[in-house]
C-alpha cells in the first residue's frame, strides 16, 4: 500500500501548494485592486481613523475633523456649510466623497505621494498619520456678498481674478448642508440624501460650474469679439438694425427685446448695438462673420474645453452644423448655445485681461500636516482669445453698456465698470434667465463676475439681466475692490 | 521501497521531551496571542488571562502525561501542532468577542454573548475525548471488530439532523441537532465512525476490489460487480447534498472514501471512477439548479456563481461573504494588520467558517502560510504514520484520518480564499464549534494511538545486542 500512500501524499502536497499559491496571489498581487474597490469598508474605516486635513478659506477652516467616541473616530464638520457646500462637497462613509473632498482626497487623507516621507516617519514613530490642508482661492468677502445678494433667488455667481484665473467667489442657490451627509449616522444620511435628491430645485448641483444655460445676450460679447478679430468690423461700423429680421428658410422673424428699433435709426454702430443689446443687429453680424469664425472664437474663450475638473465643471457648447436661421439665433446666445456661469465669467475675465483667458482654479495652495507648503498653483494661460487691441475695444464697448446702456444698474461711484446684460429665452412656459457678465475696474481689472438668475419671485416682465442680475454682480465687485 | 525497509528506518526513541518543549512553545504563542488581542482591542490585558492560561496549561499538561504514559512512542509533533491551532483559535474567538462587546458598549446595548469561554469548555471536552480515546483504545486493531457497528452508528448520526423535532436548519444547511438545549453536528462524529468502517471493510475486501475488470485508456477499471460500495458512498454523499444541503460534508465523505479505496487496492482505476462520479455529480447538481430549476440544488448554483463572478451585482447577496473575506485578506497583505488591529467583524460568520479570513487579515500572508504549513505538518505526520505502520488496517485508518484533515482544510480554506466554490466546513481546531473540536481531538488521539503502535519497537526483538549484533539485520514482525 505504500506506493499509493506516497501518491496520495504527493496529491495532498499539490492541494496545499495550490492553497499557498492562491493566498500569495490574493494577498500580494490582487491586494491593491481589492483595497481600491469602492465598497471596501476597511479602507474607509482606516481613513476615518486618521485626522483628515482641513479645507481653508482665508484663515478659516471651512471643513475640518473633530474626534468622536464612536467607531469611525473622526467626524467631518463644515463651517458656513450653506456658503461653501458646493465647493467643499461632502465626506460621507455612506455616499462617498464629492467636490474638493473628492478631488483633493489624497492630500486631505494624508495618502498623497508628496507626503510619503512623512508617512514613513509616522510609521516608525508609531504616530497616527494626519492629512494635509488645502487652501482655496476664494475671497470670503466676495463669497459672502454673492451669497447675500442672490437672496432667495435660484441662480449662481462666479467671480474670477482676470490676471490669474483664481476663483474669488462661487455661489449656487439653492444650497445644502454637507454636515447632514457627513454624519456618522447612516439613517440620517440616507434621509437627508433622499430629501435632497427628491428636491426638484436640485440643491446639490453646483449651478455655477455644472449647469449649462443659454447665455442669451451675454454671448454677444463673443460675437462682437469674432467680428472685431476678423478685421472687417470696428466699434463704429454701422450695422443694419431693423425692428424685425426676416430669417431665411423659416416663417420666424427675429425681433428686438422691446419689439422696436434699437435706436432712433434703423442703423446702429456696433458699440450702440451692444449697449442696447440689439438682437437684429447682432444676428445680422453673426451671419456676416459666419459660423466657423464664431465657433472658433467661442472655443478660444473656453467653449468645448474642459477645465476646473476638481469641481466637475461642465463643458460649455457652441453647436456644430448650423443653418442660417440657427446661426442667427446662435449669434445672440440662443438656439443650442449653452454656457455655464463659470464660462461667461471667463469670457469677461478674458476681455479684462487683454484677451488672455486664464485657466480657472480654486485650490491656491496645498500644505502638509506640518503646514509646510507642498504645492502652490501657478496661473496658467488657457488661450489668447482676442488680441490686446480687440480686448481694449471690447472693454470700451462694455463700459459704454454700463454708462449709457442696459447695464446702468451696475454703476459704482468712482469706478469704471464694464458689463453686458442678458435675458435668455427658454421655453414659453418658463420665465427667461437673467444674466450679467462684467468686470471692474475697467482700466485695471481686479475681478470679473458672471451672474445668472434662473428664477425670482417677480413678474415675467420684470425679468431682465440689468434689473435682476446686475445688482448681484455689483455687490460682488464692490466686495473685491473695496468700494 | 518495501514495507520492511521502511520499518527498519523507524527510530525507537520516544521523543516525549521534544513534545514537551514544543507544547510549551505552542502554549506560549496561544497565551501570548490571547494577551495581545486584549491589549489591541480594549487597551488592557483581559482579566480572564490567568484562569485562561491556567486552564489551557492544565489541559495540555494532562494530555501530555497521558500520551507520555499510555502512548509513549506516539508521534511527538502532532499534539503541539494541535495545541497551537486550538490555542490560536481561542485567542481569535476572544478577539472577535471583544469587538462585539465593544460595539455593544458604544451603542449602549446589552452585553452580547461571548463565545471564548464556551470554546475553552469545548476544548476541555475535546481533551477529555482525546484522553478517553487513548485510555480506552489500547490497540487500534480492536476497532476492527466494530466495523459494521461503526457503519450503522455513522449513518444513523448522519441522518439525525433530518429527524423532525431535533434537527435544526441554519444558514440553509440542515446539519445540526438540538437536544436538551445543546446543539451539535452529528456529522463531525460520524466522520470518525465512517473512517473506522471504511478501514475495516476495505482491509477485508481489498483483494476482491483490486481485481481488474476492463482496461480503458490505459487504466485497469474495476469489475462491475465490485462497484457496490463506491456507488453506495456516492449515493450517501448525494443524499447529504440534497437533503441536508451540506456540500462540504458530502465532498469530505466521498473524497475520504475514494482515497482509502485507492490506497487499499492500489488501483488508479478507482480514483478515476470516483473522480468522474464526483465531477459528474457536481455538474449534474449545477445543471439541475440552473437549467431545471430544482430548488434542492439551488445552494450549489449560488455558491458556484458567487465563486465565478463575485463582483457581479446579480450575485450581490450570495457573494457578500466571500467578497468581505477577500477584502480582509487584501487588507492584511503580506504581514497583516496585527492581532486586534483589523476589521474582521465585517466578515459574516468570522468565528466559524471564515476564521481563516481573520488570520489573513490580522496575521497577514505570513500568518496564513504558517497556519497552512501547520496543517500540512499534521497531514504529513498522518501520512508518515500510515507509511510506517505495520498492519494494513492501521495504515488505512491513518490514511483516513490524514485525508479528513487534508480535504477539510483544502475545502474550507480554498473556499474562503476563492480558490474553489465556498462550502460550509469548519477549519479544524481553529473554528468556533464544539462538535468539530471534540471530534477532531478524538481523531488526533486515534492517530497518536496508531503512531504509537507504528513507532514502537517490535515486541519480539533479537537477543541482547552484542558487538557483532550491530551489523545484524533486524527481523521485523509483519
Amino acid at each position: 500500500m505504500n506506493r499509493s500512500i506516497r501518491r496520495v501524499a504527493v496529491a495532498f502536497m499539490v492541494l496545499f501548494l495550490a492553497l499557498l499559491a492562491n493566498a500569495n496571489y490574493i494577498q500580494v498581487f490582487q491586494a491593491s485592486d481589492l483595497n481600491d474597490r469602492a465598497d471596501n469598508k476597511r479602507v474607509t474605516l482606516d481613513e476615518y481613523a486618521r485626522e483628515r486635513g482641513p479645507i481653508m478659506v482665508g484663515g478659516t477652516q471651512v471643513a475640518y475633523s473633530v474626534k468622536t467616541k464612536d467607531d469611525l473616530v473622526y467626524l467631518r464638520r463644515y463651517r458656513d456649510p450653506q456658503l461653501y457646500g458646493h465647493l467643499t462637497g461632502y465626506y460621507s462613509y455612506v455616499l462617498g466623497r464629492r467636490g474638493l473632498e473628492k478631488a483633493e482626497n489624497s492630500v486631505l487623507a494624508g495618502t498623497d505621494d508628496r507626503l510619503f516621507v512623512r508617512r514613513i516617519v509616522d510609521l516608525i514613530t508609531n504616530r497616527q498619520p494626519q492629512g494635509g490642508s488645502v487652501l482655496l482661492t476664494i475671497n470670503p468677502k466676495a463669497q459672502q456678498a454673492a451669497y447675500d445678494a442672490l437672496g432667495n433667488n435660484r441662480g449662481a455667481v462666479v467671480a474670477i481674478e482676470p490676471s490669474t484665473g483664481k476663483i474669488l467667489a462661487m455661489v449656487s442657490k439653492p444650497t445644502y448642508d454637507p454636515n447632514q451627509l457627513s454624519s456618522h449616522d447612516a439613517n440620517s444620511i440616507l434621509k437627508a440624501a433622499n430629501r435632497l435628491g427628491d428636491n426638484s430645485d436640485r440643491p446639490m448641483e453646483n449651478r455655477a460650474a455644472q449647469r449649462r444655460y443659454p447665455p442669451g445676450s451675454t454671448f454677444k460679447l463673443v460675437t462682437a469679439a469674432a467680428a472685431l478679430s476678423s478685421g472687417r468690423f470696428n466699434p463704429n461700423t454701422q450695422l443694419p438694425a431693423p425692428a424685425q429680421l426676416d430669417l431665411p428658410l423659416t416663417t420666424f422673424n427675429m425681433k428686438n427685446w422691446q419689439n422696436g428699433l434699437c435706436g432712433p435709426a434703423p442703423q446702429v454702430t456696433l458699440t450702440e448695438a451692444l449697449a442696447t443689446s440689439c438682437n437684429t443687429a447682432f444676428a445680422g453680424l453673426g451671419l456676416k462673420v459666419g459660423d466657423k469664425a464664431l465657433r472658433q472664437q467661442a472655443e478660444k474663450f473656453g467653449f468645448g474645453q474642459e477645465y476646473l475638473s476638481d469641481l466637475n465643471a461642465s463643458t460649455s457648447v457652441f453647436p456644430k452644423e448650423l443653418n442660417t436661421p440657427q446661426l442667427a439665433q446662435s449669434s445672440i446666445g440662443q438656439y443650442d448655445v449653452a454656457a455655464t456661469p463659470l464660462q461667461m465669467a471667463m469670457v469677461s475675465a478674458g476681455i479684462a485681461n487683454g484677451g488672455k483667458v486664464m485657466q480657472p482654479y480654486v485650490v491656491a495652495k496645498v500644505s502638509g500636516p506640518d503646514l509646510k507648503t507642498l504645492e502652490v498653483t501657478d496661473p496658467q494661460t488657457l488661450s489668447q482669445a482676442v488680441s490686446g487691441d480687440v480686448a481694449g475695444q471690447l472693454t470700451q464697448m462694455m463700459v459704454n453698456v454700463v454708462d449709457h446702456g442696459t447695464g446702468a444698474p451696475v454703476k459704482i461711484d468712482g469706478v469704471s465698470v464694464a458689463g453686458k446684460t442678458g435675458t435668455a429665452q427658454t421655453t414659453p412656459d418658463k420665465p427667461p434667465y437673467a444674466w450679467f457678465a462684467s468686470f471692474a475696474p475697467a482700466n485695471a481689472p481686479q475681478v470679473a463676475v458672471a451672474v445668472v438668475i434662473e428664477h425670482a419671485n417677480v413678474g415675467r416682465n420684470e425679468i431682465s439681466g440689468g434689473k435682476l442680475a446686475a445688482p448681484v454682480a455689483k455687490a460682488v465687485m464692490r466686495a473685491v475692490i473695496g468700494r | 521501497m518495501s514495507d520492511t525497509q521502511q520499518a527498519n528506518s523507524v527510530q525507537p526513541r520516544k521523543r516525549r521531551g521534544a513534545e514537551l518543549v514544543l507544547l510549551v512553545l505552542a502554549l506560549g504563542v496561544a497565551v501570548g496571542a490571547y494577551a495581545v488581542v486584549g491589549v489591541a482591542v480594549t487597551g488592557h490585558i483581559s482579566s480572564q488571562i490567568v484562569s485562561y492560561a491556567l486552564g489551557l496549561v492544565l489541559l495540555v499538561g494532562i494530555a501530555h502525561l497521558v500520551v507520555r504514559f499510555r502512548a509513549p512512542y506516539a508521534d511527538p509533533i502532532l499534539l503541539p501542532c494541535v495545541v497551537l491551532l486550538n490555542g490560536l483559535g481561542l485567542a481569535l474567538i476572544h478577539r472577535l468577542d471583544l469587538s462585539k462587546v465593544k460595539a455593544a458598549q458604544d451603542a449602549g446595548e446589552a452585553m452580547p454573548r461571548v463565545d471564548a469561554p464556551a470554546q475553552l469548555t469545548w476544548t476541555a471536552v475535546g481533551v477529555a475525548a482525546f484522553i478517553a480515546m487513548l485510555l480506552l483504545v489500547r490497540d487500534h486493531r480492536w476497532l476492527q471488530r466494530a466495523t459494521y457497528t461503526a457503519l450503522f452508528a455513522g449513518v444513523a448520526l448522519l441522518l439525525l439532523p433530518l429527524v423532525p423535532g431535533i434537527g435544526v436548519r441554519f444558514q440553509g444547511a440542515q446539519i445540526w441537532v438540538r437536544f436538551a438545549g445543546l446543539s451539535f453536528q452529528p456529522g463531525e462524529v460520524a466522520k470518525m465512525l465512517l473512517i473506522v468502517f471504511f478501514a475495516g471493510y476495505l482491509v477485508v475486501k481489498k483483494e476482491a476490489l483490486a481485481l481488474a475488470g476492463r482496461r480503458f485508456l490505459g487504466l485497469d477499471l474495476p469489475r462491475g460487480r465490485d462497484l457496490g460500495p463506491i456507488l453506495a458512498a456516492w449515493f450517501i454523499s448525494l443524499a447529504i447534498l440534497v437533503f441536508q444541503r451540506d456540500l462540504g460534508t458530502a465532498v469530505l465523505f466521498f473524497g475520504v472514501f475514494v482515497i482509502m479505496l485507492y490506497v487499499a487496492t492500489e488501483r488508479p482505476g478507482w480514483l478515476f471512477l470516483g473522480g468522474t462520479m464526483f465531477v459528474g455529480g457536481a455538474w449534474f447538481a449545477y445543471i439541475a439548479a440552473t437549467q431545471l430549476h430544482i430548488s434542492q440544488f439551488s445552494h450549489i448554483a449560488n455558491r458556484v456563481n458567487a465563486w465565478l463572478h463575485p463582483f457581479d451585482p446579480a450575485n450581490a447577496n450570495g457573494a457578500y461573504q466571500i467578497i468581505q473575506s477577500l477584502y480582509g485578506f487584501a487588507y492584511g497583505g503580506l504581514l497583516g494588520r496585527g492581532l486586534g488591529e483589523g476589521h474582521p467583524t465585517l466578515v459574516p460568520l468570522a468565528k466559524s467558517d471564515f476564521i481563516a479570513a481573520v488570520i489573513g487579515e490580522e496575521l497577514g500572508l505570513t500568518g496564513l502560510m504558517a497556519i497552512l504549513l501547520l496543517y500540512g505538518v499534521i497531514v504529513e505526520r498522518g501520512l508518515r504514520t500510515a507509511l510506517v505502520c505495520r498492519d494494513q488496517y492501521g495504515k488505512l485508518l491513518a490514511i483516513g484520518v490524514a485525508s479528513v484533515f487534508a480535504i477539510q482544510v483544502f475545502v474550507v480554506i480554498g473556499g474562503v480564499t476563492k480558490l474553489i466554490p465556498l462550502t460550509g466546513l469548519t477549519t479544524p481546531f481553529l473554528s468556533y464549534g464544539g462538535s468539530s473540536l471534540v471530534a477532531n481531538w478524538a481523531l488526533v488521539a486515534l492517530m497518536l494511538r496508531i503512531s504509537d503502535f507504528a513507532r514502537r519497537p517490535a515486541a519480539v526483538l533479537p537477543p541482547a545486542p552484542t558487538e557483532d549484533a550491530l551489523t545484524q539485520v533486524v527481523v521485523v514482525r509483519r
